[in-house]
């Protein structure tokens, strides 16, 4: 197309990029990240509990931190739109997956174990 | 070297089949002779296959959806043909196998190859118009996704003739539909037909976000849209946030036919139920993709021929939108006895309960706009009135069937399907004919033939409570759906009278095919010249009947919600300026070869060519590609031509005045 | 008259693509991505301890591979920010060496992938022993698939950089494959932590 010097081209726009700053320290806290989950589960330091709760966290944190530094989505108005079609995405998604976790568990538990021959569970009654 | 395909394959032995096959290729030729004859096999090419305007897209769209609902229809009144035979001792004239194909194909066509095709295509045609853009935000894209709609219209009316198509109901349910209990190619047929027209309608929900949300007209804000373009916006979000879903679920089907995995199969831990909870996380949604820009469309009739502004017009964008978030959530109760506990669906159950409310604010909405109004009861209004009243049955019904204990004893009978013809008629097909008779000249440039119109209205009416208000009775008496064959007398004579409304719908559906031929024939007395036959709200009217290819010649300056009818009201309409030159884009052949391509791709998948898929692929993204190293996409139209189109329409313009 | 000026402010942006529809556009068809791939981790979780006397992920997953392949996306995933500030700074040839770059650890992570899949098949733990496995190829797989495909659009991306120069077209495709590339990263995230970690748990 003829937009070759269009003045808004989308490099121009000052948040559809990052500054190499952004881009170091969104690496930094990426690695950090990354060594933190693998170490939690790796090293045993971890009280067993305490584990699934910890990755999680650390993956909601490199997510959020990806996002920011490398996709650069925030709150300024030309990248509201993309935020918000995020979060509504998200929303879908939770719906989705929780959903089906929930949906799919709730029939398991509700019915005869695969495992379980007829007599294993007429006895079980 | 052709994998599983042989000679074989075609069902030489079913002379239902092969009359079929007989019509159709005489009926082809018939039709490709034509166009040799009158030599239009360019004009088609350059006007219509490779065009990229938005309008003609749209046409084709909804060309392809009526040929469809022949088809699917052709399919319904033979099932209510064999239910109406195959009573006792006699074993009616389809086959099991065949029946349960029809049964299938009806479903698939219906939904997919019908609906949606007349949805997509209605809203290809009128959200640009009604937002004042001169096209879509892809007009490439917006072609490439009719044209491999269209693949999977070609695969699957060749299913017929060449294999056999899925035997499995419309949703493909596992195990069934694995390939131990469907080992021939049916199953594939369908996965591939609805794996390449979903990309098609997931690109053009895209599509549609992005026009809908970057190319108003200037000043027209969120809440000055017409509500047409309000529904088609939510439909394109849940289009987009639904898709996907269905893709993934249908990926995963294929790879246990395919690849030998274990998702959904009985053996080595699958588990079948996972699909039917993520098939329908896709089909509820859907059902409002299908349904909310008919109410849309509704609204703008009710509203023209009433001659007011829509009652509640801020209610029923909050309306919309909440419906299009709830649908997201009411998904398992298509599956109450699938065994889930009664906390899930106690659940589901009160929001299937919930999301009736935002409706019925619709439906006051529609009421309160004719209070008072003066109507007039042209052809697209008898729609609308007719389909308030039908579709207030069919949403009682539907909440009937939310309460999961009264479920238990409906699921799957024929309550059900009698329900959900009564909301898809009633509300989408009405709707869709409804804004074909609206919004007919605006596409083309003269009306519809009214008394012709009403006929169809009336056959279609009377046809539809006479064909479903039985099926209802015999939902109640226990009969299940898709039965080929069953030995209970009592059910006999309501099959048959369910048999007769199908017959009148028949009527109707020929009183359609009739007006249209009519009114082309009598085009020239039925000429719309203003371009504002109806005298209407939105902006569409403001420009000629069919528009110029660039739409405006002028992009309006929005100030109000009735933009358009506040500028005829104080008389400043149609002023003229200075023209400008008009970017748009060039027509691209591109769109009809990579569909092209994706057609031997998806056969090749069908039948295990592996070769002829990989030439397929190889095609998709090797063309794709090429297009991106095109720069020349697009163009300016001179002011000077501008000016020439723009004033002969003034002239037609004066001398009806 | 003041409507023929604002047709012309309207004109300029609806008309000549200034990118930001088309990045809009991309934001959308990655959210459907997103929507596809959530689909494959539920049906993941629901299936994970589905083994069917098979081998688990316990007796499968190797960490430190895993942690290997991680780091090869992550440094992908800054090598191709360093394309995009060349692209920022119009620095034709940087870009291109930064797109290699990022090629070769892409590349790199799909190598190690395929390796670990074979392996995996080779012991008998390929995806037709059990749903879990299924489940667990599909999922890696898809991921791996969508990195595959951004390999070649690399390449493609490079070789337009190289005939067009940095024009607005080029500069808005290689916008658009910035956030496929990143995207990808942030959902190998989710596949190291549900996936990986969570399987040796």
């Amino acid at each position: 197309m003829s937009s070759a010097n269009h003045h808004s081209s989308p490099a121009s726009g000052k948040s559809s990029h990052g500054s190499f700053k952004s881009y170091i320290v969104g690496f930094i806290l990426s690695l950090v990240l990354t060594v933190l989950s693998f170490g939690a589960v790796m090293s045993g330091a971890v009280p067993k509990g305490l584990v699934l709760p910890a990755i999680v966290v650390l993956c909601v944190a490199q997510l959020i931190v990806q996002l920011v530094f490398f996709l650069h989505m925030g709150t300024s108005p030309d990248e509201r739109d993309n935020t918000a079609i995020f979060l509504f995405t998200m929303l879908i998604i939770a719906i989705v997956v929780a959903g089906s976790l929930w949906v799919m568990h709730n029939a398991n538990v509700n019915m005869m174990p695969m495992h379980m021959s007829a007599g294993q569970a007429m006895t079980r009654d | 070297m052709f994998g599983k395909l042989s000679l074989d394959a075609v069902p030489y032995h079913e002379p239902i089949i092969m009359g079929t096959l007989a019509i159709i290729v005489l009926g082809g030729i018939a039709v490709l002779a034509a166009i040799t004859r009158y030599g239009k096999w360019g004009y088609l090419w350059k006007e219509w296959f490779t065009s990229v305007d938005h309008k003609r897209i749209g046409v084709m769209y909804i060309i392809m959806a009526l040929v469809m609902l022949l088809r699917g229809f052709a399919d319904a009144i033979m099932m209510r043909l064999q239910q109406a035979l195959a009573s006792n001792d006699a074993a009616g004239y389809l086959p099991p196998h065949h029946y349960d194909q029809i049964f299938t194909a009806h479903g698939v066509i219906m939904i997919f190859f019908m609906a949606m095709p007349f949805i997509i295509g209605l809203m290809n045609i009128i959200v640009p118009l009604q937002i004042g853009a001169r096209d879509v935000a892809y007009p490439f894209l917006n072609s490439l996704s009719f044209w491999l709609s269209a693949v999977g219209v070609i695969l699957i009316m060749l299913s017929m003739f060449v294999g056999d198509f899925a035997a499995t109901g419309w949703l493909a349910y596992p195990p069934l539909s694995e390939l131990g209990y469907s080992p021939t190619v049916g199953v594939d047929y369908y996965i591939w037909a609805l794996q390449i027209s979903g990309l098609g309608t997931t690109l053009t929900g895209i599509n549609f976000i992005v026009t809908i949300l970057r190319m108003r007209a200037p000043g027209m804000s969120l809440m000055q849209m017409p509500v047409f373009t309000w529904t088609a916006l939510v439909a394109n979000v849940l289009i987009v946030a639904a898709f996907p879903v269905l893709t993934a679920t249908l990926a995963l089907l294929t790879a246990d036919r395919y690849l030998d995995m274990h998702f959904f199969t009985n053996e080595l831990g699958g588990n079948a139920m996972m699909y039917i909870n993520l098939i329908w996380v896709w089909g509820h949604p859907e059902v409002y993709i299908l349904i909310l820009p008919c109410f849309g469309a509704f609204s703008e009739i009710i509203s023209t021929f009433s001659g007011k502004p829509l009652f509640g017009y801020k209610s029923m964008v909050y309306a919309t939108v909440s419906i299009g978030v709830l649908s997201f959530m009411v998904w398992l109760h298509h599956f109450f006895t699938m065994g889930s506990g009664a906390n899930v669906n106690a659940f589901f159950g009160i929001m299937t309960m919930i999301i009736s409310v935002p409706t019925g604010v619709k439906l006051f909405n529609w009421l309160f706009t004719m209070y008072r109004g003066r109507i007039r009861f042209t052809a697209p209004v008898y729609w609308t009135i007719g389909f308030m009243v039908t579709f207030v049955i069919g949403g009682v019904t539907g909440v009937l069937m939310a309460v999961p204990a009264a479920d238990f004893v409906l699921h799957n009978s024929l309550f059900l399907i009698a329900h959900f013809h009564n909301v898809i008629i009633g509300g989408v097909v009405f709707g869709c004919i409804a804004a074909m008779n609206f919004w007919f000249p605006k596409a083309f440039g003269f009306t519809l033939n009214e008394k012709l119109g009403k006929a169809s209205f009336w056959c279609w009416l009377v046809g539809f409570y006479l064909a479903f208000m039985p099926v209802y009775v015999l939902g109640f008496k226990g009969m299940t759906r898709r039965m080929n064959h069953y030995a209970n007398p009592e059910w006999h004579p309501y099959l048959v009278v369910a048999f007769i409304g199908a017959v009148v719908i028949m009527a109707g559906i020929a009183l359609t095919v009739l007006q249209l031929a009519v009114s082309i024939k009598d085009r020239k007395k039925n000429l719309d010249l203003t371009g504002d036959p109806w005298g209407g709200r939105t902006l569409e009217w403001s420009t000629s009947s069919p528009p110029p290819f660039y739409n405006f010649a002028h992009v309006p300056k929005i100030t109000s919600l009735e933009h358009y009818w506040d500028e005829k009201e104080s008389g400043k309409a149609a002023q003229v300026g200075r023209y400008e030159d008009i970017h748009m884009p060039r027509n691209t052949g591109a769109g009809v070869i990579i569909a092209g391509f994706g057609f031997l791709l998806t056969f090749g998948l069908v039948w295990h060519i592996w070769w002829l898929a990989i030439i397929g692929l190889a095609g998709m993204i090797g063309t794709f590609i090429a297009r991106s190293y095109d720069r020349d996409v697009d163009y300016y139209v001179s002011a000077k031509e501008v000016e020439r189109i723009e004033s002969a329409h003034f002239t037609q313009m004066k001398e009806v005045a | 008259m003041s409507t023929t000026v604002a047709t012309h402010i309207h004109d300029a942006h609806a008309h000549h693509d200034d990118g930001s529809k088309t990045l809009l556009g991309f934001w959308i068809y990655l959210m459907s991505d997103c929507l596809i791939f959530s689909v494959l981790f539920a049906t993941f979780g629901v299936l994970a301890a589905n083994t069917a006397g098979g081998p688990s992920g316990k007796e499968l997953f190797e960490l430190p591979y895993v942690f290997g392949e991680t780091m090869l996306l992550l440094i992908s995933s800054f090598t191709f920010g360093g394309a995009m500030l060349a692209m920022n700074a119009g620095r034709k040839n940087q870009v291109v060496a930064w797109l290699l770059v990022t090629f070769v650890f892409g590349a790199g992570f799909i190598g190690m992938e395929l390796y670990e899949f074979a392996k995996l098949i080779h012991e008998g733990a390929g995806p037709n022993r059990s749903a879990f496995l299924s489940a667990y190829f599909t999922l890696v797989g898809t991921h791996g698939l969508h990195v595959t495909c951004g390999l070649i659009w690399i390449l493609i991306m490079t070789h337009m950089v190289a005939r067009f120069g940095l024009d607005g077209v080029v500069k808005r495709r290689l916008s658009c494959l910035s956030l496929f590339w990143h995207f990808l990263d942030l959902v190998w995230i989710c596949v190291f932590t549900f996936v990986y970690l969570r399987g040796v748990l």
